[in-house]
Formats: structure tokens, C-alpha cells, sequence
């Protein structure tokens, strides 16, 4: 098997997994118990904390332990957004981000009574800072712009965002860096809200967080105990949350030694595609490396998605097929990249575990699956 | 179930055979087939024991559950009825006794006694039985008698030395015994009326093999894993059923590539009907059966099947022909594979779909674009790479069963 998914999740690092088990066996504790078992665990999830705190430069108590990246995101977005709506209803976020994000706005628009402004991105996929500009007014809240995209990889301009929206409004800026921790640098200290999740970095699945400034109140999606500073209640996930930091660090101590790995991973595989016919390239030039977007112009998603897991190779499709009627990725779209390319793209996701034999393997695949199934 | 039954020790379950009372000399191969369809079917169950009669089969529970037996045994065609039964002696002393406790359990304002007595060597007639019988419930219950429309109904079957009581009446899958009328090959698509057309097969008493094309990577694999599932609905009318999953790529890339954008679907179909009759010849299947239903969509109008047709002598029965959709659904529903036929997944017939497609088409030009590619050893490819898998009712375990 080949598996170049890596955006989808990652297998967890075997490090980690040992750390995991470990503190499963010996740590099984409440953390919310008063006795000695349940205050170990207690006290190593808020070493965790205070590790994850120390690496983004912040305050422990910023550091919030959800289940997952979609927890995170809607926390940030609804729960901000109903403590803070007596200061305006007016929420900025773009087109192209993660349904978690989309449907969170979306759900305030129809049960709520905000107003919802969704920034078009330009044809590199990623938020123009003139547009965002003049979606600003008077009663914006919030601003939720993805760090990189999870189908194309491309870059958002976060610092220019962060600035123009703190200089020019009150609102606070929501980032989602699920795709973009442990491959770049995130200006955690100019942002107010950051989501980041661990089985994106080899990690547990059901683990994230969310960075939340001190100084900002949010509503609990999960009402419950004292847990989380009492505004994310439930039973902690002491196991997950405990290896959180390792997880953390061990993602970004690599960060500089992976990056260049794939990217010649990723330049390899933008030469044989450019070399192939009827082959579009969708990422932009400088997207992040670690995600390759592209189309085969005369064989669906699906088809593809399905020809080469036939051959071991794992990658994915934003656009399967339903019968009869064709899913479009809503990211080209947005993308103005027309529905031939949006209906027929892939997602190819590179790790530091991708071998140069893989990618060959890939491509020798893409050219006789292109040669033997492509339909005009 | 259809009706409420009160369980005390019920030990036996009595069926009854269905339409093949009617069937003459052909009987006694009718109840052999039944028996043995029962028994595979039970065959879970090691401890039951069977005992037949002319007209009846008995099955000894020996301590399994009643219920399960039931809800197994209410699949199997053939049976028109079955009655959770206890056995005693034929001793009226014994019969009274047993029936006076189902009285008392049953939650009943109303009784009636109905005994048959089939050996007439039994010192009292029938209704002198039903008296005697009534007499301890109507004097130590508050039961009342109503021949007309009891709660409870008391029959007894007095047989030389056991005599069998029983409460109620479980309907049964009727039709007949699967594998008296020879064997068909299904066409499995993965919709919802393939499954209704095999199991309107199974009912009268035809075994079914399945043949399904698949044609990766167009079709992926959850819409194989689907057919695969649907297969395992259906194999719970028989007990098994063998899949033949036919690798249909390269066939249909060359109808693609040859035939008009139009014809596609009636030369695929034709195709298909092809491959379906040399693996009958394989197999011994007598007749082709297919879940098409006139004017549904365009590769199922008249004229669309008389241009299929063309291509095999064989029968191509269609079972669910002439039932509109929601009739077909709701037998979907009923049999329970209504719900895995509706999973998205692309199967054969909605790949490849042309924009036009032909509702008329005629043999002729359906012929003469054949011509144009050498398809004879396409399908002979086809039939040689075939894969077989048997299906089974209960889910196979895997290797993760350790997880759960």
C-alpha cells in the first residue's frame, strides 16, 4: 500500500503510541477524581497544558482540549459569536473553509440572526486582503480564515489578515491551522483563536485543541463539570490530552528537517504531471508542498480515486460521485476553475514517510490509468 | 408472526406444507426438497430433531429457542403455516390437564376447544373431546366460551400415541420449496428490484446463482461490497447463494469506443444477457431473471427488451415487469433489502450514462454496430474471468473480531 492521504490523517508515530498506552495502563484515572490516581492524570494533562502553551509561546490557560478539529472550530465560532453578540452580528469567513466552519455560520445565519459575509478567494485559492478589507463594517465580531486549504494547499496570508483586522476593527481572528501545524510557522501570538488537531501530526484521532485568548469569553457547546476551566465540560480524555504535547513538539522539532523532503517530493510530481496531456495542476505555485491538487481531464474523481487504490496507492477525492448527478469540490469552484476540472480533481497529501519510490510508483500509475480509462 | 402466541414449554413446532398439497405425484419430491431446505436452514440449531407425516413436519426443539427457530423457519418457502405445539400423551386425562394451564396463562376472555382426531381408534369422537376438555377451564377460569371468534383457540391433534395442542397459527413464506423448479440465474445490479425479482424467484420454488458485472474502476468497491450485501439478504430464503462477479471493463470500454453514444446502454445490456446465458449453460441454469419493469427507464421499454431479448433463446423471466415502482419498494422493504439498495454507489447501468439514450432501438442497427468490433472474444474473456464467491446468510467473521 501506498498511502498518500496524509491531510486526511496521519498514522499515529510510534513514539506517541508507546506514551499512549503507557498512560492507558498506568494513569487510567479521572482527572477529575479527588485521590491520588485520578490526580496523576490530573497532574500530566496540565503538564500537557503547560508544555503546548510553552511551544506557541502563550498562556497555559489558553490551551483548550476538545475531541476533535471540528469541536474546535465550532466552539470558536458559535460559542464566540453567541457570548459576543450584543457587540454586533456581523461574522466574516470565506468560501472555501472546512464544513465544520461553513455549517457553524451557517447554523448562525438561520437560528441566530447574524449576518454572514463568505470572502470569494481568488483563482490561488487563497483570501485577497483588499476584499477582506471592504467586508469589514462596523458590527463584525469575528473573522475565520483557514491557515492553508485542505484540498489545494494553498497559503492564506494570515499575519497580512491578522493586522488589517486588528488595526482596523474590533473583531477577534479566528484561524483554522489544522492542515497547516508541524509544515509552518503559525503567528499564534497575532491571532486570537487557533484550532489545531492531533491525528493531523501523527497523532491520536478524537484529540485537539483550541487556542483561545485570555481576554475572550466563549459560550460552552458541551455544558458540564469544572473541566476546561468550566466551559467545555465532560469527562477529560486525560490519555489523548496527556499526549497531545509530545505529539506537538515531536511535529514541530521536524518541521525543518521535513519540509524540504517533500518538497522536492512535491516538485517531482508537478514536473511528471506538467510533462502529462490533459493533466491540470491545481494547487498554486506556492502552496504548501505537502498537498498537490490536480485534474485528469478525461477521468473522474472517482474513477480515478478508485483505479488507483486498485493499485495500493490511497489518495483522495473532494468530488465522488453520487448516481447520476456529479459532485463538484466546491474549492475549485470557488476557484473558478469550471466544472471539468472541479468534477475530475485528486488530492495527493505528502508526509515526511513518502519515499521517492512512491511518488515514482504514483506517477507510472496516473499515466497508464490516464492511457487506459480516460473517456473524452 | 402473525398471530400471539403463549409460550409454556412449547417442545414442538408443527408446519404446515403449502401450495404443494395440491401437487399430486410430484409430492413426495415436494416435502423431500422442503425437508431438506429446513434443515439447512436450521442448521444452527444441532439439537432439533424432525419427524414427518404425510402432510406435516414436526420439529422437536429439544430446549432451543422457539422464537429463533421461528423467525428462520418464516423465510423458508414452502411452509404455509407453522404452530408452536406441546406434545403429551394421547391420554384424555393428560390433554385436559395441558390445556386447562394454557388456558390459565393465556390472556384471554374467550376460548374454543378444537380437536381433530386422527386416530379414530381414540375412544371419544371429537366433540366429545372438545367437552371434556372445556369443562376444567370453564370451571376453574373465567373464560367464556365463543366458537365464533375466540382469544384463544385450543386445537388439539389426537394422533395414535402423541397428541399435539397448539395456540396459533404463524404464517409462513408460502410458495414453494426452493430448488423443485430447477435453477435461474439472477441479473444483481445493486438496485432495489433486482433483489425482489430473486426473491419472487426463490418463492416459487426456482434456486438462484447471481451474476453481477462490475467494471472497476468505474464502479468502485463498496459498490461490489453492496451487490455482495444484498446477495447475503437474499441468500436467507436458501441458505446460501453463489455470486458470479464477471470483470465487465474492458467489454464495456470497447462498446464506448465502437457504438453510437445512443446505443451504448441496449448493446451493453445485450451484452450482458450474453454472458448471463453461456454461464447458464455452466451452471445449468434454466432461465435468465432479471428485475426490469416496462418503461422504467429507457433500456426497459418493449421495444428496448424485444432488441435484448434478441440475443438469447433462453427465458429472460422478469419478475417485478409489471409492478410499478412503489409496489416493488415496499416489497423491498419487506423482504429487507430496501435499505442496502439504496446506498449511493455507481453500479453497471448508471456509469456511462448517454445523454440520449434510445428508447426504440431496433436489432438491426444494434447488430450492425456489433459488427464493428470483434466482441465474441471480449465475452469469452469475460466468462473465462469470472469470480465465484458463496454467500452465506450470517455475516462472516474477520480477522478484527478480536476487537469487538
Amino acid at each position: 500500500m501506498i498511502y498518500l492521504d496524509y491531510a486526511s490523517t496521519t498514522p499515529i508515530r510510534k513514539e506517541i503510541l508507546d506514551a499512549y498506552q503507557k498512560v492507558l495502563r498506568v494513569y487510567y484515572g479521572n482527572a477529575d477524581s479527588l485521590h491520588q490516581i485520578g490526580r496523576e492524570s490530573q497532574k500530566l494533562m496540565e503538564k500537557s497544558r503547560a508544555q503546548i502553551a510553552q511551544l506557541f509561546s502563550v498562556s497555559a490557560s489558553e490551551i483548550f482540549f476538545t475531541s476533535c478539529a471540528s469541536e474546535s472550530n465550532s466552539w470558536a465560532i458559535k460559542g464566540f459569536a453567541l457570548a459576543n453578540m450584543y457587540r454586533g452580528k456581523h461574522i466574516i469567513t470565506t468560501c472555501v473553509e472546512h464544513s465544520s466552519v461553513l455549517h457553524a455560520c451557517d447554523q448562525l445565519e438561520k437560528h441566530f440572526g447574524f449576518e454572514v459575509t463568505y470572502l470569494p478567494i481568488t483563482k490561488e485559492g487563497i483570501v485577497n486582503i483588499e476584499t477582506l478589507k471592504q467586508a469589514f463594517r462596523k458590527d463584525t465580531i469575528l473573522v475565520s480564515v483557514m491557515a492553508v486549504n485542505n484540498e489545494t494547499g494553498a497559503l492564506n496570508p494570515i499575519e497580512e489578515c491578522a493586522k488589517m483586522i486588528h488595526e482596523q476593527t474590533r473583531a477577534v481572528f479566528h484561524v483554522d491551522a489544522v492542515q497547516a501545524v508541524g509544515k509552518i510557522n503559525i503567528p499564534y501570538e497575532q491571532i486570537d483563536m487557533v484550532t489545531v488537531s492531533a491525528h493531523k501530526i501523527y497523532g491520536c484521532k478524537g484529540s485537539a485543541i483550541l487556542y483561545k485568548k485570555d481576554n475572550l469569553s466563549l459560550l460552552p457547546l458541551i455544558n458540564g463539570g469544572q473541566q476546561e476551566s468550566g466551559i467545555r465540560g465532560g469527562t477529560s480524555n486525560a490519555p489523548v490530552n496527556i499526549v497531545f504535547a509530545k505529539t506537538l513538539r515531536l511535529a514541530l522539532e521536524e518541521q525543518g528537517n521535513t519540509y524540504a523532503h517533500v518538497k522536492q517530493l512535491n516538485d517531482t510530481l508537478r514536473q511528471a504531471f506538467r510533462e502529462m496531456d490533459d493533466v491540470t495542476i491545481n494547487s498554486p505555485n506556492d502552496a504548501l508542498p505537502h498537498i498537490l491538487n490536480v485534474s485528469f481531464l478525461h477521468v473522474g474523481s472517482e474513477i480515478m480515486l478508485n483505479a488507483l487504490n486498485e493499485r495500493g496507492i490511497c489518495v483522495s477525492a473532494q468530488s465522488t460521485c453520487s448516481s447520476h448527478k456529479k459532485a463538484h469540490s466546491y474549492v475549485l469552484s470557488a476557484m473558478g476553475l469550471g466544472d471539468v476540472i472541479s468534477t475530475h480533481a485528486i488530492r495527493i497529501s505528502l508526509s515526511y514517510l513518502t519515499t521517492m519510490e512512491e511518488i515514482q510508483a504514483l506517477i507510472k500509475a496516473c499515466k497508464e490509468i490516464n492511457h487506459d480509462y480516460g473517456t473524452k | 408472526m402473525t398471530m400471539v402466541q403463549n409460550k409454556i414449554e412449547y417442545n414442538h413446532i408443527l408446519v404446515r406444507f403449502g401450495e404443494l398439497s395440491t401437487k399430486g405425484k410430484n409430492k413426495k419430491d415436494f416435502i423431500k426438497r422442503l425437508l431438506v431446505n429446513v434443515k439447512n436452514a436450521l442448521r444452527a440449531y444441532p439439537h432439533l430433531t424432525y419427524e414427518r407425516t404425510h402432510d406435516r413436519l414436526y420439529i422437536l426443539l429439544h430446549g432451543e429457542d422457539a422464537d429463533k427457530v421461528a423467525e428462520i423457519l418464516s423465510h423458508v418457502f414452502g411452509i404455509s403455516s407453522f404452530s408452536f405445539a406441546i406434545r403429551v400423551d394421547s391420554n384424555i386425562e393428560h390433554i385436559k390437564e395441558m390445556s386447562l394451564r394454557i388456558a390459565k396463562q393465556a390472556d384471554a376472555k374467550t376460548f374454543k376447544i378444537d380437536t381433530k382426531r386422527s386416530d379414530k381408534r381414540f375412544p371419544m369422537i371429537s366433540d366429545e373431546i372438545n367437552r371434556a376438555v372445556a369443562g376444567p377451564i370453564l370451571k376453574q377460569t373465567d373464560l367464556k366460551v365463543d366458537v365464533k371468534h375466540p382469544d384463544l383457540k385450543i386445537q388439539i391433534e389426537i394422533h395414535e400415541q402423541d397428541t399435539y395442542l397448539m395456540t396459533g397459527r404463524i404464517g409462513g413464506a408460502g410458495g414453494y420449496p426452493i430448488g423443485v423448479g430447477g435453477k435461474a440465474l439472477i441479473m444483481l445490479s445493486g438496485g432495489i428490484d433486482s433483489p425482489v425479482a430473486a426473491y419472487l424467484t426463490m418463492k416459487r420454488g426456482v434456486a438462484i446463482e447471481c451474476i453481477h458485472y462490475a467494471s472497476p474502476p468505474y464502479t468502485s468497491d463498496r459498490a461490489k461490497e453492496k451487490v455482495l450485501e444484498l446477495a447475503r439478504l437474499v441468500s436467507r430464503y436458501q441458505g446460501h447463494v453463489r455470486v458470479h462477479i464477471v470483470p465487465f471493463t474492458e467489454l464495456q470500454l470497447a462498446i464506448y469506443q465502437n457504438c453510437d453514444e445512443s446505443y451504448a446502454i441496449t448493446i451493453m445490456r445485450r451484452m450482458m444477457v450474453r454472458i448471463a446465458q453461456r454461464l447458464s449453460e455452466q451452471i445449468h441454469a434454466l432461465a435468465i431473471v432479471n428485475g426490469e419493469s416496462i418503461g422504467q427507464v429507457a433500456s426497459q421499454t418493449l421495444e428496448s427488451m424485444l432488441c435484448i431479448n434478441d440475443v438469447t433463446c433462453m427465458p429472460v423471466i422478469r419478475p417485478v415487469c409489471t409492478m410499478d415502482k412503489l409496489e416493488i419498494i415496499q416489497l423491498a422493504k419487506q423482504i429487507g433489502t430496501y435499505e442496502t439498495s439504496i446506498l449511493p454507489f455507481e453500479d453497471c447501468c448508471t456509469i456511462f450514462t448517454p445523454q440520449n439514450p434510445v428508447t426504440k432501438p431496433s436489432i438491426a442497427k444494434a447488430v450492425k454496430m456489433e459488427q464493428r468490433f470483434d466482441y465474441e472474444s471480449l465475452l469469452t474473456s469475460c466468462v473465462d474471468q469470472i469470480e465465484h464467491i458463496d454467500i452465506y446468510p450470517n455475516k462472516e467473521q474477520d480477522e478484527n473480531e478480536d476487537l469487538f
